[in-house]
């Protein structure tokens, strides 16, 4: 075992998928000679070479393109768009190409592409470097949605997501990418280095796919969430001093809906928490799902803690971001009403 | 003085009622361009983007460097896949107006660039066609029962019911699936071409978009990274006059060559008779040579005219003149080929006469066929719970518990 934070721990899945694997390419906005403005994909065109970890221009759509003619020509392309925020240019060929290729050639066709992207705030980022887009994603057909929440999911995700002939957005927390974050920006940062979820396997394995985590084993209470917000729930889970279950959902889409219910059903009462935008979010479709699975279960309203229905402001990131405050008032919320 | 900026608004030169006028098509006489060599470098064959590469002449001779100097048999093989895939529109258009499928798009007056294009690529090269090339899946060996039956939506669909009528695939052909989305395959033709060079194999891809779809931004993404990279890929602009009613100068045609826009970029652009066959495919071979040897891409327009309606969904006659085919300069590919041909005393009006009637017999009985498998209203029909296939590599159980849940619901559960 090793310490790896979740950059070396992405770096590692890179580097031992390219190692097994000829037809793994890398392609990106500052990825290849530069290693990536996150460090990446730092040192894999040093070892694989310019015709495999290849620098592109400022052209997400391109990259996002050209990424599944690519795909379609049997490689397995790794495509990083390097900021979330950034995804759009390229949201054409997403929706209308890769994640309905199989599906209208009925399998003749298909591209292993994932695309990579940082995401979320807590960076000072303002609104162009901060949002959480993942909610636009699992509502199209066709592609499956990752976000991990430490660098050993993230390294084991990463490796089924390039291992998978299906399409994945593999969103990257920025925030926790040097240590974990329990939401409040007073304290002083933390590294992956005393954190279990720091330990990670030099060589090959993976986390599946469909899968979500339970993080914090608890009877009173569920909190629903990935990414940055797994920190959150368990910094206000001990906070409050509720007995939180705290389940990480790491794939979006599709959704493991059992370990969802199961839980629930034992503690019934559920919390929804993402950082992103709370109408028409990711959120609302969990809440809906738990509703429908557990609603006899239920012995409080689901709740949501969330962004803001606004643009990610600059200044005032930490109004915006659901912290340890606004998730810890979500608990009480939840085992005030029942 | 006061001035102030105005819009140009972009004009056809003709709307219905009016007299064709195509006077701002620039031409050449054929023969009149030169052919370089293949890896000429850009700068110095800028010229070939504004010139109109023409190898037959209104006499119907071939002339000039760009004559592929094709033998009897290659020209046959070019006009019996041009009048098949003629043949094929016309019997699918009308059995679009009896109700019969849903939806239709004819290559009228196009054939030549699906059909020389497909003859002067190999079968290993890959194409990634727009709605209008149904001729690249002919001749890459889709059988017109497959066609019918995908625009059936039957049983045999090789689409499974899932897409709209004349959005194939194949891919033992080696030809892409047609999307609906405009431009969409321009870069994926140039990330496929990308992948044959990274691999070391020495097989090109070839796109195709129409006039209109030079405005989209997948059309500049394509060419930025095939430029960059220099990609082994043929990006063809069919410039066609028209996309739906708007006017091949509402996508800039009229300020400057489509095949130019290439030139910013350093690739070099042909601007060719995409009516006369030989013209296309010769100067298909050029880029191909030139991309097969490491010379990067080419953008080729061919200059041609949408003979017919948009779609079975479009109605022409509204936005410009019913005639103005007829006046099309560049003429129609078949008539000219045929008319080589027989100049050439390979081919006469008896043997042609004979040929359509062999090939609507052809398409008459794949249609008795394809029908065999399932209609709009009768016969086998497709298992609605294959809808769930596919989405994935492997079916969630989110799909699973959908798929029963449809089946249930279509049971009257």
């Amino acid at each position: 075992m090793a310490r790896m934070n979740m950059i070396e721990a992405i770096r590692s899945a890179h580097d031992i998928v390219m190692d097994r694997d000829p037809s793994v390419v890398v392609l990106g906005e500052d990825v290849g000679y530069f290693g990536g403005v996150f460090r990446c994909t730092d040192g894999l065109q040093r070892k694989y070479g310019e015709h495999r970890v290849i620098d592109a221009p400022i052209s997400e759509g391109g990259i996002i393109g050209a990424a599944i003619g690519m795909g379609v020509n049997g490689l397995r392309p790794v495509a990083e768009i390097q900021f979330a925020d950034y995804i759009y240019p390229g949201f054409d060929q997403i929706v209308s190409e890769l994640a309905r290729l199989r599906y209208r050639s009925s399998g003749e066709f298909f591209s292993p592409v994932t695309i990579r992207t940082p995401c979320g705030g807590g960076i000072r980022g303002g609104q162009t470097h901060s949002q959480s887009p993942e909610g636009i994603f699992t509502h199209v057909s066709g592609i499956k949605v990752v976000m991990p929440s430490n660098p050993y999911d993230a390294k084991g995700l990463l490796i089924s997501s390039i291992e998978s002939d299906d399409p994945v957005i593999f969103f990257e927390p920025k925030r926790i990418y040097n240590g974990p974050f329990d939401g409040d920006p007073e304290k002083p940062a933390v590294s992956w280095n005393s954190h279990p979820k720091g330990e990670v396997p030099e060589g090959h394995y993976t986390v599946p796919l469909g899968k979500a985590a339970v993080v914090r084993e608890g009877e009173e209470l569920t909190i629903i969430t990935y990414g940055t917000l797994v920190h959150v729930a368990i910094a206000a889970a001990n906070e409050t001093g509720v007995d939180c279950e705290v389940i990480d959902v790491r794939t979006l889409a599709p959704l493991d809906v059992a370990t969802l219910a199961e839980s629930v059903k034992k503690t019934g009462r559920c919390l929804v928490a993402h950082e992103a935008t709370r109408f028409g979010g990711y959120g609302a479709e969990l809440a809906a799902t738990i509703q429908k699975e557990c609603f006899y279960h239920l012995e409080a309203p689901i709740s949501r803690v969330a962004g803001w229905d606004t643009p990610y402001p600059h200044a005032f990131e930490w109004q915006y971001f659901p912290g340890l405050k606004r998730m810890s008032a979500g608990i009480r919320r939840v085992m005030e009403a029942g | 003085m006061m001035t102030k900026s105005r819009l140009q608004i972009p004009r056809p030169t003709a709307r219905p009622g009016e007299e064709p006028d195509f006077s701002y098509l620039d031409l050449s006489p054929a023969g009149s361009v030169d052919k370089p060599s293949s890896d000429a470098r850009t700068r110095d064959i800028q010229h070939l983007s504004e010139g109109l590469i023409r190898v037959l002449d209104d006499d119907h001779e071939a002339k000039g460097q760009w004559n592929p100097n094709l033998d009897a048999t290659e020209l046959q093989v070019g006009l019996r896949w041009m009048l098949l895939n003629r043949v094929f529109d016309e019997r699918m258009w009308q059995i679009q107006r009896q109700g019969r499928i849903s939806f239709y798009m004819q290559a009228l007056g196009e054939e030549a660039i699906s059909i020389a294009q497909g003859m002067a690529l190999r079968p290993g090269d890959m194409c990634f066609p727009s709605y209008r090339n149904q001729g690249l899946y002919m001749y890459r060996g889709v059988s017109l029962v497959d066609m019918m039956c995908q625009c059936l939506s039957n049983t045999r669909d090789m689409c499974q019911g899932r897409q709209l009528p004349i959005m194939y695939h194949s891919k033992s052909g080696n030809v892409f699936s047609i999307s609906g989305n405009l431009g969409t395959q321009y870069p994926h033709a140039v990330g496929w071409a990308m992948a044959s060079a990274i691999k070391g194999e020495d097989h090109i891809a070839a796109s195709w978009v129409g006039d209109g779809t030079t405005s989209e931004a997948d059309f500049h993404h394509a060419l930025t990274f095939a430029a960059i990279y220099q990609s082994p890929v043929i990006l063809n602009v069919v410039n066609n006059q028209w996309a739906i009613s708007t006017f091949q100068g509402t996508a800039a045609g009229q300020r400057r060559a489509f095949a130019a826009r290439g030139l910013g970029l350093g690739i070099p652009g042909l601007r060719v008779d995409g009516n006369d066959f030989l013209a296309v495919y010769s100067a298909t071979l050029w880029a191909a040579d030139r991309a097969r040897r490491g010379g990067g891409p080419t953008l080729i327009e061919l200059v041609t005219y949408r003979g017919g309606a948009h779609s079975t969904s479009d109605d022409p006659s509204k936005y410009r003149p019913t005639d103005e085919w007829a006046s099309f300069p560049l003429g129609d590919p078949i008539e000219r080929l045929k008319q080589h041909m027989i100049l050439e005393g390979h081919w006469s009006a008896a043997k042609h006469e004979k040929l359509i009637e062999e090939l609507h017999l052809e398409v008459k009985s794949a249609w008795k066929e394809a029908q065999k498998h399932g209609t709009m209203t009768e016969g086998p029909r497709l298992d609605p719970g294959t809808m769930f296939d596919d989405v994935y590599a492997e079916t969630p159980p989110n799909l699973e518990s959908q798929r029963r849940r449809m089946l249930e619901v279509e049971r009257g559960e």
